[in-house]
C-alpha cells in the first residue's frame, strides 16, 4: 500500500536529478552567453552547443511538475502557490529564454541581439535560481497551515534555504556547463572552460552540497549518509581530474555528484514531501500527501514504458550530435531580405 | 529601496477590493486562449510539413523541398510560442488553482503527466533532431523525425483533451474523503466528450493551417503578377515568368511552390470544415444531454424550442438575472436546433426557464457555509452563463469557420488558371482572412469554458450515481494567494505576452515577406562556399 507512493517519490526525484543533470548545463551555457563568450561567433558556438537538446531538458521540469500532480496534488498545490510570485518570475525567465534561443539569431541589429542575449542570460540564471530556491524550500519546509496553504504573506517563504538553493543550483550550473562546454567545443572556449573547471570546481560545488548536509542535518539522517559522502567522493574526484583535464571524467564525476546530491536530499528528506514549519503535524508526507494505489498503478505503468524509452531516444540525440563544433564551423549571420 | 520594497509587500499582500477569483479567471482565459493561439497552427502545420517532406522524398521534386523548408520555417516560429506559453498553463493549476489540484489531482493529474512523458519529450526532442538533423541524418530517419513530432503534437492534444473534457463530464470518478478519485481510467480515457472533442479540436487546427497556407500563398501569387513576374496573356493563360535581378527569388520553382500550397491549403481547409462541422454536431448532441445549461445559453433561448436562432435580441446580459423573459428570437430556422441536438426536429429543447429550478432543486440555490468559498460562502448561486457570451461565441465560430471554407472555395475556382487575379484588395482580404480561423478557435474554446460556469467540474445529469462529482469555480482558487499576488502576475504575464505577440508578428511577417529564399539561404550561396566543416553543422542558429 505504502509502496507506491515511496516509488513515486523516488521517481520524482529521478526526474528532478534528470532536470538538474540535463537543463543544468543548457541553463549554465545560458548564463554564460553574456561572460565567458568574447565576441559573436563564440556566442553562436555556445547555442550550438545546447540548440539541439534544450527543449528536450526542459520537458524534464515539465514532467516533473505534472509528476508530481498526478501523484501528489496537494504537494504541487501546497508548494506552487505557496511560491507564486517566484514561480512567477521562473515562469518569465523561461518564456524569455525559449523564445530569445529561436529568435536572436533572426534580429536585425546588434542592438536587437544583445537584448535577446541578455534574455538568455537573465533567463537562464532566474530560472536556476527559482528551481533552486522551490527545491530548497520543499526540502526544509514553508509555513503552511492545516490545509496546505502559505500563511505570512507574500514573501513567507523567503529564508537563507532559499537563497542557499538558488545559489547552489546557479553555481552548479556554471561550473556544469563548462565542463560540458569541453566536451562539446573546440579551440579557445574548450581551453578556457578547462582552466575555470580547474580553477572553480570546489567552490561552485560547495553550496549545493551545504544544502545536502543541511537537509541530512535537519532530519537526522542516517541512510542519507551514503550518498552524501558518495557526493562528496564525486567533487573530489572530479576537482582531480579537472586539475589534470581529463574533461569526460571530470563530466562523470559531476554528474555522479550532482545526482547522488539529490538522493542525499531526498533520502533525507523521507517521507516528508513538505514540511512545514508551522506545526510538524502538517506536514505534507508521502503517505499523507499522494493520489490512490489505483492512480499511482496506472502511472507506474506508463512511466515504466515512457521513462527508459525517454532515455533511449534522449541519449541517441547526444550521440547524433556527439561531434564538437568550434568557431570555425559557424557559418556566417545571414539577414532575412524582403524580396518585397 | 526598502521603502519601495515595504510598498510592494502591501501591494501584494493586499486582500480585499481585489478579488482573488476573478483575476485568477481573466489570468487563465488570458493565457490559455493565448497558448491556443499558437497551438492550432502547430498541430495544423507540422502535419503538412511532413506531408510536403514526403512527397518531397518520394519524388525528389525541388518545389517540395523548398515547401517543407519554407513553411517549416514559419511552423518553428509558430513552435516555440507555444512551449514558452505551455509552460506558464502547466504551473498555472498548482499556482492559482491549488483548491481545484487538490480535489481533481488524482483524476485531472494523469492524463497531464502522461501528455509530459509521452507526448512533450518525444515533440520537442524529435524537433530539435530535425532542425539539427538536416543533411546530418539519413534522409529517411530525418523525414521520420518530422513526422514522429507531428504524431506527438496530435498526442499532446488527446490527453490535454481527455482532461479538459472530464471537467466537462467527469466520468470514471467516485467521490472519496471530498475529492474527486479515479476509480476506471478507460471510462476517463474514453470519455465521449473527449472523443468528439478531439476530432473537433483537431480539425479546427487544420482550418488553421489551411487558411494560413492559402493566405501567404495567394500573397506571393499576387506579388510575382503585380510585378510583372507572371503574366496572363491576351487568351488568358498564365505565362511563368522569373526574375533575374532578384536571382532564384523568383523563379519558375518557386511558382510551383505557391499555386501548389494555395491549392493544398484551400482543400485543407474545406475539407477540415467539413470534420468540424460533423465533430461539432456531435459535441452539440452530447452537450445537449450533459450540459443543458450550456446548451440554452448558446442558443440564448428562455423557453422551450426547437429552432435555431438566427438573431436574438433583448437584454443578453445574466447579471444577476434569475429568469430571462426579455429575450426574443427575431429570426430562428424552426426544427435546426433540434437536429444539432438530437437528429430529428422535434424535440424540444429545454430553455433557461425550464432548467434554472431543475438546477436550483438539483444543487441547491446558495454556495454552502464553507471557508473554502471565501467572501462568497452563502451566497446566490447564478446557474445562468453570461449568455452574451456564449450566444455571440457560439456563433462566431461556426461563422468565422464557414466564412473560411466559402473563402477557400472561392479561391480555387479564382485560381483554377493557375494564378490568382490581379486585385490588390483580394489580396489583402487574402491575407488576412488568415485570422478568421484563428478566430472561430478562441471563440469555440471561450463559448465551451465560460459556458461551463458557475462550475469548474460540471456535474453530470446523465451519468447514474456521480452526480456529485462537481465543482464550483469559486471553490477551485488558491485560497492561500492573495488578490495582489494574482494581480502582480496577471500584469505580468499579459504585458509579457503583448509583447511577444509583437515580436512573433514583426518574425513572421519579416520571413513570410522574405519568402523562400529566407528560409532557404542556401539558395544565395555559390556552390564552391561550401567548406569542409558543413558536416558538423548542417543547420546554426
Ligand atoms: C488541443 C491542443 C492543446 C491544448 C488544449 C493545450 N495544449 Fe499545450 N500544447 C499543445 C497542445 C495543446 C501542443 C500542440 O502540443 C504544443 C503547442 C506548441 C508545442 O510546442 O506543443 C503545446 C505546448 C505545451 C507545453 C510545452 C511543451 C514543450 O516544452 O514542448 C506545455 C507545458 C503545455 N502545452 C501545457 C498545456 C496545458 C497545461 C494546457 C491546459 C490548459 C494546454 N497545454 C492546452
Ligand atoms: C487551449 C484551449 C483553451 C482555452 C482557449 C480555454 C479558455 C478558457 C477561458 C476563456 C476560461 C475562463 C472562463 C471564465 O472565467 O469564465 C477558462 C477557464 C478554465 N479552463 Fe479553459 N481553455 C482551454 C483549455 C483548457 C484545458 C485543456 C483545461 C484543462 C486541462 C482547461 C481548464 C480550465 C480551468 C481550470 C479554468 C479556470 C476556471 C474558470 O475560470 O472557469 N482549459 N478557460
Ligand atoms: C458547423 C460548425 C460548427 C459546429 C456545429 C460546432 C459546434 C461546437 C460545439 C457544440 C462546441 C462546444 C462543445 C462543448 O462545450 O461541449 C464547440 C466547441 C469548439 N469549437 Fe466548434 N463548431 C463548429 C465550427 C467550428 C470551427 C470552424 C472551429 C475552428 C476553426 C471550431 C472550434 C471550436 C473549438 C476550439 C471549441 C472548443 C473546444 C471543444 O470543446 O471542442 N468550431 N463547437
Amino acid at each position: 500500500m505504502d509502496f507506491l507512493p515511496t516509488l513515486w517519490f523516488i521517481l520524482i526525484a529521478v526526474l528532478w536529478g534528470g532536470y538538474l543533470f540535463l537543463e543544468g548545463f543548457d541553463l549554465g551555457v545560458g548564463m554564460l552567453m553574456k561572460t565567458f563568450a568574447k565576441n559573436e561567433k563564440q556566442r553562436r558556438v555556445l547555442l550550438n552547443t545546447i540548440g539541439p537538446v534544450w527543449d528536450g531538458n526542459e520537458v524534464w521540469l515539465i514532467t516533473a511538475g505534472a509528476a508530481t500532480f498526478a501523484a501528489f496534488p496537494d504537494w504541487y498545490a501546497s508548494l506552487f502557490s505557496a511560491l507564486y510570485i517566484p514561480l512567477t518570475l521562473v515562469l518569465v525567465a523561461l518564456i524569455f529564454r525559449a523564445v530569445a534561443f529561436e529568435y536572436r539569431g533572426k534580429a536585425h541589429t546588434d542592438a536587437v541581439r544583445n537584448a535577446w542575449d541578455w534574455a538568455i542570460s537573465l533567463g537562464s540564471f532566474f530560472a536556476a535560481f527559482g528551481v533552486g530556491a522551490m527545491l530548497a524550500l520543499s526540502t526544509t519546509g514553508l509555513p503552511l497551515d492545516a490545509n496546505g496553504d502559505r500563511v505570512g504573506g507574500p514573501f513567507a517563504w523567503f529564508n537563507m534555504y532559499a537563497v542557499l538553493g538558488g545559489i547552489g543550483v546557479v553555481a552548479f550550473c556554471l561550473v556544469h556547463a563548462l565542463a560540458f562546454l569541453g566536451l562539446k567545443t573546440d579551440g579557445d572556449i574548450r581551453r578556457r572552460a578547462a582552466k575555470l573547471v580547474a580553477r572553480w570546481l570546489p567552490v561552485a560545488l560547495l553550496p549545493l552540497a551545504a544544502w545536502a548536509v543541511a537537509v541530512v542535518l535537519l532530519n537526522l539522517s542516517v541512510a542519507a549518509l551514503a550518498p552524501l559522502a558518495l557526493a562528496v567522493v564525486a567533487l573530489v574526484f572530479a576537482f582531480i581530474q579537472a586539475r589534470k583535464y581529463n574533461e569526460g571524467l571530470v563530466f562523470l564525476g559531476m554528474a555522479v555528484f550532482l545526482l547522488a546530491g539529490v538522493a542525499a536530499i531526498f533520502v533525507a528528506a523521507f517521507p516528508n514531501v513538505l514540511p512545514s514549519s508551522i506545526d510538524a503535524a502538517y506536514n505534507l508526507t508521502v503517505y499523507n500527501a499522494s493520489s490512490t494505489p489505483y492512480t499511482l498503478k496506472l502511472m507506474s505503468i506508463v512511466a515504466a514504458f515512457g521513462l527508459p524509452l525517454v532515455l533511449v531516444y534522449q541519449g541517441w540525440t547526444y550521440w547524433v550530435f556527439r561531434k564538437r563544433i568550434s568557431e570555425s564551423h559557424i557559418p556566417d549571420a545571414r539577414v532575412v531580405t524582403s524580396i518585397v | 529601496m526598502a521603502a519601495l520594497l515595504m510598498l510592494a509587500k502591501g501591494f501584494l499582500s493586499e486582500g480585499q477590493g481585489m478579488d482573488a477569483l476573478e483575476i485568477a479567471r481573466w489570468q487563465f482565459g488570458i493565457t490559455t486562449v493565448y497558448h491556443f493561439l499558437m497551438v492550432p497552427l502547430t498541430i495544423g502545420l507540422g502535419l503538412v510539413v511532413a506531408v510536403m517532406q514526403t512527397v518531397w522524398h518520394r519524388t525528389g521534386k525541388e518545389e517540395y523541398l523548398r515547401m517543407t523548408k519554407f513553411w517549416g520555417k514559419l511552423f518553428l516560429i509558430n513552435f516555440i510560442m507555444g512551449v514558452a506559453t505551455g509552460i506558464v498553463q502547466e504551473f498555472q493549476f498548482g499556482m492559482a488553482w491549488s483548491e481545484y489540484s487538490r480535489f481533481v489531482g488524482d483524476v485531472f493529474g494523469a492524463p497531464l503527466a502522461m501528455e509530459a512523458l509521452l507526448a512533450f519529450f518525444i515533440e520537442s526532442t524529435f524537433l530539435g533532431l530535425w532542425i539539427f538533423g538536416w543533411g546530418r541524418l539519413p534522409k529517411r530517419i530525418h523525414l521520420a523525425t518530422i513526422w514522429i513530432v507531428s504524431v506527438a503534437s496530435i498526442l499532446s492534444a488527446y490527453f490535454i483533451l481527455v482532461a479538459n473534457s472530464w471537467m466537462q463530464h467527469p466520468v470514471g470518478t467516485e467521490m472519496i474523503d471530498g475529492r474527486a478519485t479515479m476509480v476506471d481510467a478507460w471510462a476517463v480515457f474514453t470519455n465521449n466528450t473527449a472523443l468528439v472533442t478531439f476530432p473537433h479540436t483537431i480539425f479546427g487546427g487544420f482550418a488553421v493551417a489551411g487558411g494560413f497556407l492559402l493566405g501567404i500563398s495567394w500573397y506571393h501569387l499576387h506579388k510575382r503578377r503585380s510585378s510583372g513576374v507572371d503574366v496572363v496573356n491576351a487568351s488568358g493563360n498564365l505565362i511563368v515568368g522569373e526574375s533575374v535581378t532578384l536571382g532564384r527569388n523568383r523563379d519558375k520553382v518557386d511558382y510551383k511552390v505557391w499555386i501548389k500550397s494555395l491549392r493544398i491549403g484551400a482543400a485543407i481547409a474545406l475539407v477540415s470544415f467539413l470534420g468540424v462541422a460533423f465533430s461539432g454536431h456531435a459535441q452539440a448532441q452530447l452537450m445537449f444531454e450533459q450540459q443543458p445549461m450550456k446548451m440554452a445559453a448558446a442558443e440564448a433561448a428562455c423557453h422551450d424550442g426547437t429552432g435555431f436562432s438566427i438573431l436574438s435580441i433583448g437584454n443578453l446580459r445574466s447579471e444577476g438575472a434569475t429568469t430571462c423573459d426579455d429575450m426574443v428570437a427575431v429570426w430562428e430556422l424552426p426544427g435546426l436546433l433540434s437536429f444539432l441536438a438530437h437528429n430529428d426536429f422535434d424535440t424540444e429543447i429545454k430553455g433557461v426557464n425550464t432548467l434554472l429550478p431543475e438546477y436550483q432543486e438539483k444543487y441547491g440555490t446558495h454556495l454552502p457555509d464553507d471557508p473554502i468559498y471565501g467572501e462568497r460562502a452563502g451566497s446566490e448561486i447564478n446557474y445562468l452563463p453570461i449568455m452574451e457570451v456564449t450566444y455571440w461565441g457560439f456563433r462566431l465560430m461556426i461563422t468565422l469557420g464557414g466564412l473560411s471554407a466559402v473563402a477557400a472555395g472561392v479561391a480555387l475556382w479564382l485560381t483554377r488558371k493557375g494564378t490568382v487575379p490581379q486585385s490588390k484588395w483580394l489580396s489583402r482580404l487574402a491575407l488576412f482572412g488568415m485570422l478568421a480561423p484563428f478566430g472561430a478557435n478562441s471563440a469555440g474554446w471561450i463559448f465551451t469554458e465560460m459556458g461551463r460556469q458557475p462550475f469548474v467540474v460540471a456535474p453530470n445529469p446523465s451519468f447514474e450515481g456521480i452526480d456529485q462529482v462537481f465543482m464550483y469555480t469559486a471553490a477551485a482558487v488558491s485560497p492561500g494567494v492573495s488578490g495582489g499576488e494574482m494581480l502582480f502576475s496577471l500584469i505580468t504575464l499579459t504585458l509579457v505576452y503583448a509583447f511577444l505577440l509583437v515580436v512573433e508578428v514583426v518574425l513572421l511577417t519579416r520571413y513570410i515577406r522574405g519568402g523562400i529564399g529566407s528560409a532557404m539561404p542556401e539558395l544565395h550561396d555559390h556552390p564552391d562556399d561550401d567548406s569542409e566543416d558543413t558536416d558538423v553543422l548542417s543547420f546554426a542558429y
